[in-house]
């Protein structure tokens, strides 16, 4: 069934706000925020799993939910206190459980043995005495079973009140029981007697005598007879109680659990009394209740069994009354059974304003979300993206025509561009998700890293609503992943050494997340004990990784660790060393067009930094002239540009020649060389130099033929469309139609480095 | 004659699952998300029955049941609760506030149907 399918997505969409409100909700009381509302949630998150998971069979799930929410809700009735203790098991017990959801989604295995040891946990916790005993669910509710013929009952009494007949304080009323087999009787079924008297609970709660009575006729044809004798004077009455008493004949098939059925629902509301066969005479029953006053209408009572359809008239004992109270006091004791005509009456009114509300979701107050394909959004964006291609190929037509910059032409044409630059802002906005949904996967990791490694870890979150387009989000998951391993695994103390060393045993991991200038920047921190620069370069040496008598700063000892093969761990262990070092890391985030640095201080910590664009779709360009080819640097690498004057450029070594800037020297670089364009360098002097800054801050001089300006760009992806290319992170289309590449700063500065070997060149100077 | 059945449920799956069953048998349905949202859309669209949930953020099931309970307009509408276990407990507490009868999550279309046409007029 689709629509059963859509819902399980939707259930499974859910279960992971559910778990991330659970995992929220108990890190909260962690930090020893338990009061009831928080305690609550938990609570619900867990309850609405198992709802769910009940809904669509999914076993596994149900029962592990249910041994979790059991002790949950004893934690919540304070049964169980709420320690540090049994909020770790809590913690851990929401890992197991969303384990189940991804079991039951097919995206993994549950490991049986863990689950069945978490659950024997929780039980424990839950009631420490009691013997592990299987918890078996079952469903009280059963249907009622549905008679053979369809049945009908109405309670007609012609209006409620007849003006006309003042002499009687209750009009007559009619039951009539439609039967279509007609025939019953000729049929011999059993004949049960049941005599209901209903208490004013049973009204209180809605639920109605009449309807009883027809539930009853879906078992069999009935003869209802209503002893009012007990309904007193207007004027002492009662209009919240109950005073009817129903004497019901029941021809039926079904047994006495199948009545009783028909009463699960008011059990406690009515004296209930079922017996086999006729019971009470009706005719004396009828003779006593009617004694005295209505000889005639007695007569009138069919009340022979085999004439159904069989309408029974119960007069109640005339007594004179005012008009009045009448007309006030009507609709208590009479609304009790008669009361199913009125909603009857009243709901053709109420259709067409039912009608009308139909298939309106109601969204939940105060939100109001459109729930969108994503692959609409990323078409929109693309569609946004060939827009902006094809507004700079005009403004470069419209310009190639020499139009006076005030002309009419050239401002509508500069208003253009910026509504393009608007609509691409808010198109973007539309996919920018907040990273929550990678962070809070992250409290989970830092728990079993930490319980891997025998190190006590805190996570503190900050900046989780920070947002940044969704192609970026989905890749930042592996990089965080790893930086938080590595600043469990290697930069906290075991507990025993921080303590030695003054510290909380408990170390903290710090996982931020901020805007800076067009980039999101996440930060991995720890207050662990920083890196050992000592060992990280005896190692880089050890390796040949650097050549020994290189001398490096702080700054560039710590970058080693980004180096490919190198690797600090001594054993591969299980958190770290997944085949994965820093420098793969490294690599995955520059092809996001992205950096990643490190500071640390030794004894205090270190503090990974990762920053990314905030889209991979456009990206703000210088476009340059290189050798005849077109290139666009990033903008966000550009600290200036700037025509170098001969004194400005001196020689370092044979090749190389580094160009004075203010009080510094910074390396040249010939894009068109390192690209392989052309084999030797022009004089600088004649190019236009690009000043650009690395993610570690350090710079490099740029030398490109001629600058054409400033653009915005559409990042096309090589990789995609073609292959990866050293040092070229991505390619666009020109305004021209033409085809150029995005260089990649970083690539081309470590690129450089990494030239033939000349003899005065380190191998390498850190990190870029 | 369309009868209206409002479902309140803090789960959308419940919504959903409800919704498909209900209108399924040809029930027009409205949905909360809470017991306060649920008295809101209460007076916008006066159903014929409510279905509701017990555990729910705001206002529960419980106080959602006796807000209607002591409500004139409202007092006679039918009211089912969903119980995710046959807890006695729970259950007798939402028929002291004011319950007409209960569904047994996890509960089958026949079965829910079969709930409200007993308490239905």
């Amino acid at each position: 069934m689709d629509e059963l399918e859509a819902i399980k997505v939707t259930f499974f969409q859910e279960c992971e706000e559910l778990l991330a409100d659970l995992e929220g909700g108990l890190l909260a009381m962690q930090d020893g925020n338990d009061d009831g509302d928080t305690v609550n949630a938990v609570f619900r998150a867990v309850h609405s799993i198992k709802g769910g998971a009940g809904a669509f069979g999914l076993e596994p799930l149900v029962r592990f939910a249910h041994v979790f929410e059991t002790l949950l809700d004893a934690v919540r009735s304070n049964e169980v206190p709420s320690t540090p203790d049994l909020v770790a098991t809590l913690l851990r017990a929401s890992d197991v459980l969303a384990d189940h959801v991804s079991s039951a989604r097919g995206l993994g295995v549950v490991d049986e043995a863990v689950s069945a040891a978490m659950a024997a946990e929780l039980k424990a916790c839950t009631d420490p005495n009691a013997a592990p005993a299987p918890v078996v669910e079952t469903p009280v509710f059963e249907a009622a079973p549905v008679a053979a013929a369809p049945a009908e009952a109405l309670i007609g009494a012609d209006d409620a009140l007849d003006d006309d007949d003042l002499g009687f304080d209750f009009q007559p009323m009619t039951i009539t029981i439609d039967e279509q087999a007609a025939d019953v009787a000729a049929a011999v079924g059993n004949v049960w007697t049941v005599s209901i008297r209903p208490k004013s609970d049973l009204y209180r709660k809605a639920n109605e005598t009449a309807l009883l009575l027809r539930e009853l006729a879906r078992l069999g044809p009935i003869e209802a007879t209503l002893d009012a004798s007990a309904i007193p004077p207007l004027d002492l009455l009662d209009a919240e109680a109950a005073y009817a008493t129903w004497t019901v004949r029941l021809e039926t098939e079904e047994d006495e659990t199948a009545i009783r059925e028909v009463f699960e629902f008011v059990d406690g509301d009515c004296d209930l009394e079922i017996t086999r066969g006729e019971g009470l005479n009706p005719d004396a029953a009828l003779a006593a209740l009617l004694a005295g006053d209505a000889p005639a209408a007695a007569a009138a009572v069919p009340v022979v069994v085999a004439e159904i359809p069989a309408p029974v008239v119960v007069e109640a004992a005339p007594e004179p009354v005012a008009v009045a109270p009448v007309v006030e006091a009507a609709p208590a004791p009479v609304v009790a059974p008669i009361a199913p005509a009125a909603p009857v009456a009243a709901a053709p009114a109420a259709a067409p304003a039912a009608a009308k509300t139909q298939q309106i979701d109601v969204p939940g107050p105060g939100q109001s979300v459109i729930r969108v394909d994503p692959e609409r959004i990323d078409r929109l964006i693309d569609l946004v993206g060939e827009l902006v291609i094809n507004q700079a190929m005009l403004a470069q037509r419209v310009g190639e025509y020499g139009i006076a910059p005030s002309s009419n032409l050239a401002m509508g044409l500069d208003e253009l561009e910026q509504l393009t630059r608007e609509i691409q802002d808010s198109v973007m906005a539309i996919r920018a998700q907040p990273v929550k949904s990678v962070f809070q996967r992250m409290p989970r990791l830092v728990r079993e890293v930490a319980s891997m490694t025998g190190k006590q870890a805190r996570l503190v979150m900050d900046g989780e609503n920070t947002e940044v387009d969704k192609t970026v989000i989905e890749r930042l998951s592996d990089p965080i992943t790893h930086m938080l391993r590595n600043a469990i695994d290697h930069g906290l103390e075991s507990p025993e050494e921080r303590k030695a060393a003054g510290k909380n045993p408990e170390g903290v991991v710090r996982l931020a997340a901020l805007h800076r200038s067009g980039r999101i920047v996440i930060e991995v921190s720890d207050d662990g004990k920083g890196i050992n620069r000592e060992r990280v370069h005896s190692i880089a040496i050890k390796k040949g990784l650097i050549s020994p008598e290189l001398q490096l700063t702080d700054e560039e000892i710590d970058n080693l660790i980004f180096l490919p093969g190198f690797s600090t761990a001594d054993k591969i262990s299980d958190v770290s060393g997944r085949g994965v070092g820093m420098d793969v890391v490294k690599r995955s985030v520059q092809a996001l067009g992205g950096r990643i640095s490190i500071t640390s201080r030794p004894g205090q910590g270190s503090t990974f930094t990762l920053s990314l664009p905030l889209t991979l779709a456009v990206l703000d360009g210088m476009v340059v002239d290189v050798a005849g080819e077109t290139l666009v640097v990033p903008l966000a690498a550009i600290v200036e540009s700037l025509r170098p004057k001969p004194e400005e450029v001196r020689p370092l070594g044979p090749v190389g020649s580094v160009l004075a800037v203010r009080d510094s020297f910074v390396p040249l670089i010939d894009v068109g060389l390192t690209l392989g364009y052309r084999d030797s360098s022009p004089p600088p002097t004649e190019g236009v130099v690009l000043l650009v800054e690395g993610e570690d801050g350090s710079r490099a001089a740029l030398v490109a033929d001629a600058i054409h300006g400033q653009r915005q760009v559409v990042i096309k992806s090589l990789e995609q469309n073609y292959q990866q290319v050293d040092g070229v992170a991505a390619a666009t289309i020109l305004g021209d139609g033409r085809v150029a590449l995005i260089l990649d700063v970083d690539a081309v500065i470590s690129l450089r480095r990494r030239e033939p070997p000349r003899p005065a060149e380190p191998t390498l100077i850190a990190a870029e | 004659m369309t009868r209206t059945v409002l479902t309140v449920d803090d789960s959308r799956t419940m919504r959903d699952m409800l919704r498909m069953a209900l209108a399924g048998a040809g029930f027009n349905v409205v949905e909360a998300v809470d017991g306060e949202h649920g008295l809101e859309v209460l007076s916008a669209h006066r159903p014929d029955v409510i279905i509701t949930d017990i555990n729910m953020p705001k206002l529960d099931g419980f106080g959602f049941i006796e807000a209607v309970r002591v409500d004139d307009d409202y007092r006679a509408i039918p009211i089912l609760v969903l119980t995710t276990e046959s807890d006695p407990a729970k259950k007798d507490r939402a028929r002291r506030a004011g319950a007409t009868g209960w569904i047994v999550k996890p509960f089958n279309p026949e079965k829910l149907v079969d709930a409200i046409r007993r308490v239905a007029a």
